[in-house]
């Protein structure tokens, strides 16, 4: 066949081998935010508050602009949908600001979270917990857990000023609940956050020093314990209240200070994690919004890293099969050189290249398969970001194309996967890509045409991909992407 | 948040009220906690410490030394912790402020001038894992922010121990000594963590070794705790604690 001019070749053949990597690690729009809320969605978009009032809304999960309302001012808020309502949760103070560790902590309530709403009106905040300045602990930095094992709500607050603590309070009214006492939890920690997995409660806190911009050293850890109250203990059996934690995220990818944990569930075994960089220094250095998958290895959450454009093999978790074109197998010249002469030079032979095989392709639609990887171009994808194609809560649709061409991948009408001879940006060429807990990946086209289900590349069999449900539980359901 | 690098916060006599209490206290990192807060209304070092005594102490149940000498908080006025690096502090804890400051063992109530201050020597014993510097200083009235602690201690061990390690914890910065011998130095705008940061494998005397330590603090909550490890990370707790 004659090669086609549908099929462009944008780059030197050393391009297939040497793989660029780019992370596209914060959110866009004007995500400028610190001490963000736990995202919640509401009504179809997401919210979140920051310290000083206010906070960022989003259409999509991936773009953030100002316009959330929250008054009270103070710092450092949190936010949980309990039933029809919204609870908000703030500081009213700073936290050693001006040199005072009178904290107080108050709630209010919402029936919607979208101020152009006719709904939208906050109740009286009202002081669930507080520090007179003496004691060790500052009321600031809240963080709510509705228990999903009993439906109690808990708030933990506090910063470096001497413990963490941990309150009750009543789910249906947001106030404490009548004889409560304290308890301390932890030390070290500042913002701090309660989530429940799989019979553990994990108390998040952020460690080291805020505020400082690219010096700030913020970092997130976490302990775990298997009551609410703890005692919380990190992975080398050190409780938190002798300082203890392991890892969740530091600094990285040009992004430094993260803070202020908070889990966003997605869906079953997908979840994401929010919190803010001290310092995004591709954006003046200014505290921004991140957002970015949050894994679970040996029942420990760890913070994923935001998908990297690049080129990869895409790996089937069912069998270890890749995704590839469904074309004509093209042999690679030489055969068995099982009987060599060792006086004979020993040179290297080059790899199998995009202009050797893609005159063997046809022009049109071309269906794709699952098959061993050869490191073929038929099985080499370059996948990036669409600008202004909209995202998700933590990430931008991609378009995922055959390494060196314009031929993209693209859901049917009838629900199976093909590539077209060239990305048009249409909608079903569109792909969002989510981590799962387990560090593979869930692959969903942004629609699948004359539909509203949302299903997700998925193996049929070992060599067949197609489109359906997903299934947290299947490694059907289930990619890698691989970088060789 | 706490934005407290950019605000420096001098001491403030506070008027103490009747309230919400203080401290968790946990007998082992890993074990059984008595977490509820309790109440502290007098301004005093009473809920954090006790005078020492002569009768026998040892490390508590993971090891941590409870028992020590703690000076008075020599003023140093610091803005921010983030000055902490490791030139600054050897600079700053190898400067003598009082004479013998690095060979004398002090004694309880035993004074030192270090310029216009005249600071007191105090033996005491904290009832926590960890020394409260910070509730140390509040509690007698001194300067909370802005300081420099020194504490002293004597470790009677019944024989000589080799590769065991100090393992220490500070807020902030700090340098700590074993027989006049550097051990450990904890650098940077630190919380106290156990098991920060421990020293290289060191050696134990058979009798008497003198821990020194000094901790350095601008806008933080002052404290320490100290243990020795076994090459296995296990405490050592066959030792007694004394001041003298």
């Amino acid at each position: 066949m004659k090669l086609k001019t549908k099929i462009k070749i944008i780059g030197a053949i050393a391009l297939f081998s040497v793989l660029s990597a780019r992370t596209l690690v914060a959110q866009v729009g004007k995500p400028f935010i610190h001490d963000p809320s736990t995202i919640v969605e509401c009504e179809g978009k997401y919210y979140t508050f920051g310290t000083g009032g206010g906070g960022l809304i989003s259409e999509d999960g991936w773009t953030w602009n100002g316009g959330a309302v929250r008054p009270g001012g103070g710092a450092a808020p949190d936010a949980i949908k309990i039933g029809d309502r919204y609870l908000i949760v703030y500081g009213a103070t700073g936290g050693g600001l001006a040199g005072a560790h009178n904290g107080r902590i108050l709630t209010m309530w919402n029936k919607t979270l979208d101020p152009k709403s006719p709904d939208f009106k906050y109740s009286e905040a009202v002081v669930v917990t507080s520090s007179d300045g003496v004691e060790d602990n500052d009321a600031i930095d809240p963080g709510l857990l509705l228990d999903p094992t009993d439906g109690r709500l808990w708030l933990s607050y506090g910063t470096y000023f001497g413990f963490i603590r941990l309150v009750e309070l009543d789910p249906k009214t947001g106030m404490r609940v009548e004889g409560n006492k304290p308890l301390n939890i932890a030390i070290d920690c500042e913002a701090t956050d309660l989530m429940y997995q799989d019979g553990w409660y994990y108390l998040l806190g952020t460690h080291g020093t805020c505020c400082d911009g690219p010096n700030s050293t913020y970092n997130i850890v976490v302990g775990r314990s298997r009551k609410v109250t703890g005692p919380y203990l990190d992975n080398m059996g050190r409780g938190m209240l002798k300082g203890g934690g392991k890892m969740v995220l530091a600094a990285g990818e040009r992004l430094i200070g993260p803070g202020h944990f908070g889990r966003i569930v997605v869906g079953d075994g997908v979840q994401k994690m929010s919190c803010h960089y001290e310092a995004d220094l591709d954006r003046s250095g200014s505290s921004v919004l991140g957002i970015r998958p949050l894994l679970w290895k040996n029942g420990w959450p760890v913070a994923g890293d935001n998908f990297k454009e690049g080129t990869y093999e895409i790996e089937s978790e069912r069998r270890g099969y890749a995704l590839e074109l469904a074309v004509d197998f093209v042999r690679m010249p030489g055969g068995m050189r099982f009987h060599r002469n060792n006086d004979e030079p020993v040179k290297p032979v080059p790899s199998q290249e995009l202009a050797d095989v893609a005159k063997t392709w046809p022009s049109g639609n071309i269906g794709v398969r699952i098959g061993d990887y050869m490191f073929r171009p038929h099985q080499k994808w370059t996948i990036t970001a669409v600008p202004d194609a909209g995202g998700y809560p933590g990430g931008p649709y991609y378009k995922i194309v055959i390494a060196g061409t314009d031929r993209a991948l693209a859901a049917t009408a009838d629900a199976e996967v093909i590539t077209v001879p060239s990305f048009t940006g249409a909608p079903e060429q569109l792909w969002r890509i989510d981590q799962f807990t387990d560090g593979t990946y869930r692959i969903m086209p942004k629609i699948v045409p004359n539909s509203n289900e949302h299903l997700a590349l998925v193996s049929a069999g070992d060599s067949t991909p197609t489109l359906s449900e997903y299934d947290a539980n299947s490694d059907n359901s289930k990619w890698n992407f691989k970088a060789h | 948040m706490k934005i407290k690098r950019k605000a420096f916060l001098p001491a403030v006599g506070l008027v103490i009220l009747a309230g919400l209490g203080l401290q968790g206290r946990s007998a082992t990192s890993g074990g059984k906690i008595n977490s509820t807060a309790n109440s502290d209304t007098t301004r005093s070092i009473a809920p954090y410490f006790t005078a020492a005594t002569t009768k026998k102490k040892t490390p508590d149940a993971e090891g941590f030394i409870q028992r020590w000498l703690l000076l008075e908080p020599i003023n140093k006025p610091t803005r921010t912790n983030v000055i902490f690096t490791d030139s600054y502090l050897r600079k700053a804890f190898t400067t003598e402020y009082f004479p013998g400051q690095f060979t004398v063992t002090p004694k309880d109530g035993e004074k030192v001038k270090v310029g216009e201050q005249e600071l007191t020597w105090h033996a005491l014993e904290t009832a926590n894992f960890n020394v409260k510097l910070f509730r140390f200083a509040y509690g007698l009235r001194k300067q909370t922010y802005g300081v420099l602690f020194w504490a002293v201690t004597i470790v009677n061990s019944p024989r000589e121990m080799k590769n065991v390690r100090m393992a220490v914890g500070s807020n902030s910065g700090s340098m700590w000594w074993l027989n006049g011998k550097e051990a450990v130095i904890l650098s940077g705008d630190r919380r106290m963590v156990m098991d920060d940061c421990t020293s290289a494998r060191l050696t134990l005397n058979k009798g008497l070794n003198i821990i020194r330590g000094a901790v350095i603090n601008g806008p933080g909550m002052s404290d320490f705790c100290v243990r020795f490890v076994d090459e296995k990370g296990e405490p050592v707790k066959d030792l007694t604690i004394s001041c003298k």
